[in-house]
């Protein structure tokens, strides 16, 4: 008797520890998930200092975006960064993950190494956006330079043209966050146990064999964490693009993405057709997070 | 029936009371009334009726968004004493500032916020004053949140030396004027005398004036300038040479309207782009500014009074500015950039203490000679500019000792602004961004008039673009 009643008690003492997480994602999470869902049906916005609505209008904002033709565009556009990005982010994360936990390598001031890859992880995005946008601008140091050693005989404009705005934003992204998968990846690296690559370096396997045969396939719970958590945050990128395109996404908005989009409705603090935006960003997000996962964890069943 | 005929009463009677709450409201409102249009006479005879409540409040809150008008007060205003950075204090009023930069809308978002919140908070926390600027001020002078002039018992006489262009900006639709400005922001073509020189053969304000007259001799000129190697300015310098000088406003019964000169702008700039006379570079940006130095190889700028202070780096002693180097003339047409204007906010406490500092420091002819002095900005005032245009005070070190006051008072003189509407704002910065990419040949002309279509309507969804 006495007995139970005390695992009762230490079941009060659980819940009392989830506490602050419930009421942090209720306030935070949950509220705004309703309030963005219930915004969306209604029209509502700011014109000067009048305010329109809010009027129901059930699911013309959703028609709005679904037939203006917009949505397509941005979510092509922040595929196509993301993409750019991340590719070559993961091939480096992977190499430079193999080679920090590679013992018979012995490389020297892994922490000094492992510092600086993840520094500019540390800069505030918009400042790093900054920075490019300077040394890239027309009489900026990079054209000053090409100029100089006769690779272009005036000044290239990085900014309006499609493909360069579109590989600067991901040379940004993969930059800024390269560092962080590397972590992540050694983590998953090093919790594989060492005797499996011995074993392989004896049963005369080499390098490459033993990354494709045993690396890559145990590390497959990390990398499909990395690959979902950076779809999520490649489906919201922002700051770097905003700030480098000046908020535009030119030339011609090839370089605007979901959320710079999301953002051009705040202006008039239009909370319906934002929210609807949203909605289908959440709805998109999950869709390709599911995708990710099955894909990634089929072949174990 | 019997059910029927007292419904029927009932009915009757509710009409009945509903016509009386119509006769009612229409007879005793006064505000409807004051509505009406009204001449400048009648307005004139309310103001001199008024007679304003004692000041009660004290705190005068005032919002702003740069340390502009903090500095004007403070080196100008009888009493000011500053306290910190966002605090002073006249006489025993404290003042508090409230500066949110203009950047993304900032500034107004803040400022809204405030005024639509002024009825529910304490007296001490309501907005007593704040500045607007000409491409969004109708976005509050329409509205009840700012107080005529008049009804601070400000008269037309006592406002009778400023320029009329300073006052239809922020006159309401009703004719009621809500707002008052220290500086007439006439502005003109500001040119480099050394390539002036060297192309034209001439660095004299009235020459250069003659060979960029009207747009065609500009577009020949530039077309010179460009072959001796200078690019002529930015295409964004001119467009509010020609966005000053349409025939109507950008919205016209809820339907946006693009007014042929901005047509022009657009046609006249893409030739200009494509031969390569003039760039794309956005104002305010590194490329932009680097005709400030003589390396930058910019023959001129477009701008106002304040731009010869606030933007060619004088101080720099690389700059053009630093060895007197600029001219003046009044360039292809005339036009207005930029200003700020003082608003009065419905509901303030200090109305007496607003109204004084309305009229000292937009209507006083010594503070505004002192202004004009201490920080060269062009001031609101006819008989001001003219003595300057007149001695040897007006001459101004960047510009070789040029005296622009003659052509500053001319040019401020010549500004029609009838056709402002409160979407200028939007609408001046998404066309500049569309069209970026018309000029740079990555849209053809209709894709990026569509494309500014399309921002127009993201930023007012109240508006027709189609």
């Amino acid at each position: 008797m006495n007995k139970k009643s005390k695992v009762v008690r230490y079941n009060k003492w659980g819940y009392i520890f989830l506490l602050p997480f419930i009421v942090i994602y209720l306030v935070f999470q949950m509220v705004p998930l309703v309030t963005t869902i219930y915004n969306s049906f209604f029209e509502n916005y700011r014109s000067g200092l009048s305010q329109i609505g809010p009027n129901f209008i059930g699911l013309e904002n959703y028609v709005t975006i679904f037939t203006n033709g917009d949505l397509p565009t941005y979510f092509s556009n922040t595929m196509i960064m993301w993409i750019m990005g991340f590719v070559p982010q993961i091939i480096l994360s992977l190499l430079l993950g193999a080679w920090f936990t590679d013992p018979s390598l012995r490389l020297k001031c892994q922490g000094f190494f492992k510092t600086v890859i993840y520094l500019p992880n540390l800069i505030m995005a918009s400042a790093f956006a900054m920075l490019f946008f300077t040394l890239f601008s027309d009489s900026g140091p990079i054209n000053s330079m090409l100029m100089q050693i006769g690779v272009f005989s005036e000044a290239y404009k990085f900014m309006s043209n499609v493909w360069s705005v579109r590989s600067l934003v991901a040379t940004m992204n993969c930059l800024m966050w390269f560092g962080n998968t590397t972590i992540l990846l050694m983590a998953g690296m090093m919790g594989i146990d060492p005797s499996l690559f011995e074993a392989a370096q004896v049963d005369g396997a080499t390098a490459t064999q033993i990354f494709y045969k045993i690396t890559l396939p145990l590390l497959k719970p990390i990398l499909i964490y990395v690959m979902i958590t950076s779809l999520i945050g490649g489906l919201q990128m922002f700051d770097v693009p905003q700030i480098l395109t000046n908020g535009t996404g030119d030339p011609m908005r090839s370089s605007m993405t979901l959320i710079m989009y999301l953002n051009k409705h705040l202006f008039s603090k239009n909370f319906g057709m934002a929210g609807a935006l949203s909605v289908y960003l959440f709805v998109i997000t999950g869709i390709l997070s599911l995708i990710v996962y099955k894909f990634t964890t089929k072949e174990d069943k | 029936m019997k059910r029927r005929m007292v419904s029927l009463l009932a009915m009757a009677t509710m009409t009945a009371t509903m016509f009386a709450g119509c006769g009612n409201s229409s007879d005793n409102s006064g505000s409807a009334e004051q509505a009406a249009p009204a001449t400048a006479e009648e307005i004139d005879a309310e103001a001199a009726a008024v007679e304003l409540p004692e000041d009660t409040g004290k705190v005068l809150n005032i919002h702003c968004w740069n340390d502009e008008f903090q500095t004007r007060l403070k080196d100008h205003y009888p009493g000011y004493e500053e306290v910190d950075a966002t605090h002073g204090k006249i006489g025993d009023v404290e003042v508090v500032w409230t500066m949110t930069p203009s950047t993304d809308n900032a500034y107004q978002n803040n400022l809204d916020d405030a005024l639509l919140k002024q009825a529910d908070v304490s007296d001490d926390e309501k907005v007593d004053l704040f500045l607007v600027e000409a491409d969004y001020a109708l976005k509050y002078v329409d509205e009840d949140v700012t107080i005529p002039l008049s009804e601070l018992g400000i008269t037309s006489d006592q406002l009778a030396d400023q320029y009329t262009y300073t006052q239809s900006i922020v006159t309401d639709s009703t004719g009621r004027l809500k707002g008052s400005s220290w500086q007439a922001c006439s502005a003109g073509l500001i040119y480099n005398r050394e390539a002036a020189k060297e192309v034209l053969g001439t660095d004299d304000p009235d020459e250069v004036q003659a060979l960029v007259s009207d747009w065609d001799k500009y577009n020949e000129t530039a077309q010179k300038i460009a072959d001796a190697g200078y690019t002529m300015c930015s295409a964004m310098d001119t467009y509010r040479t020609y966005s000053n000088n349409v025939s109507g406003p950008w919205v016209q019964d809820g339907k946006l309207v693009i007014d042929p000169n901005i047509e022009k702008w657009i046609d006249d700039s893409k030739t200009l782009v494509d031969a390569k006379v003039e760039d794309t570079d956005d104002l305010w940006s590194d490329d932009w500014g680097k005709g400030k130095n003589p390396e930058g190889k910019v023959f001129c700028y477009f701008g106002p009074a304040w731009f010869f202070n606030f933007c060619l780096n004088a101080d720099d002693s690389a700059s053009i500015a630093s060895k007197g180097g600029w001219g003046y003339c009044v360039g292809p047409q005339s036009y207005f950039w930029g200003g700020t204007w003082i608003c009065a906010a419905t509901g303030t406490d200090n109305a007496n203490l607003v109204k004084d500092i309305i009229l000292t420091m937009t209507t006083d002819q010594k503070v505004l000679k002192d202004i004009a002095m201490k920080d060269q900005d062009c001031v609101n005032s006819k008989t001001v500019l003219a003595e300057l245009a007149g001695s040897e005070d007006g001459n101004i070190a960047l510009l070789g000792g040029q005296n622009p006051y003659k052509q500053l008072a001319e040019g401020a003189e010549k500004i029609d602004l009838s056709n402002l509407s409160k979407y200028d704002q939007g609408c001046t910065e998404e066309l500049e961004k569309a069209m970026k990419n018309y000029f740079l040949g990555n849209a053809t002309k209709d894709e990026a008039i569509a494309a500014f279509k399309k921002a127009v309507s993201e930023k007012y969804p109240d508006i027709s673009v189609d």
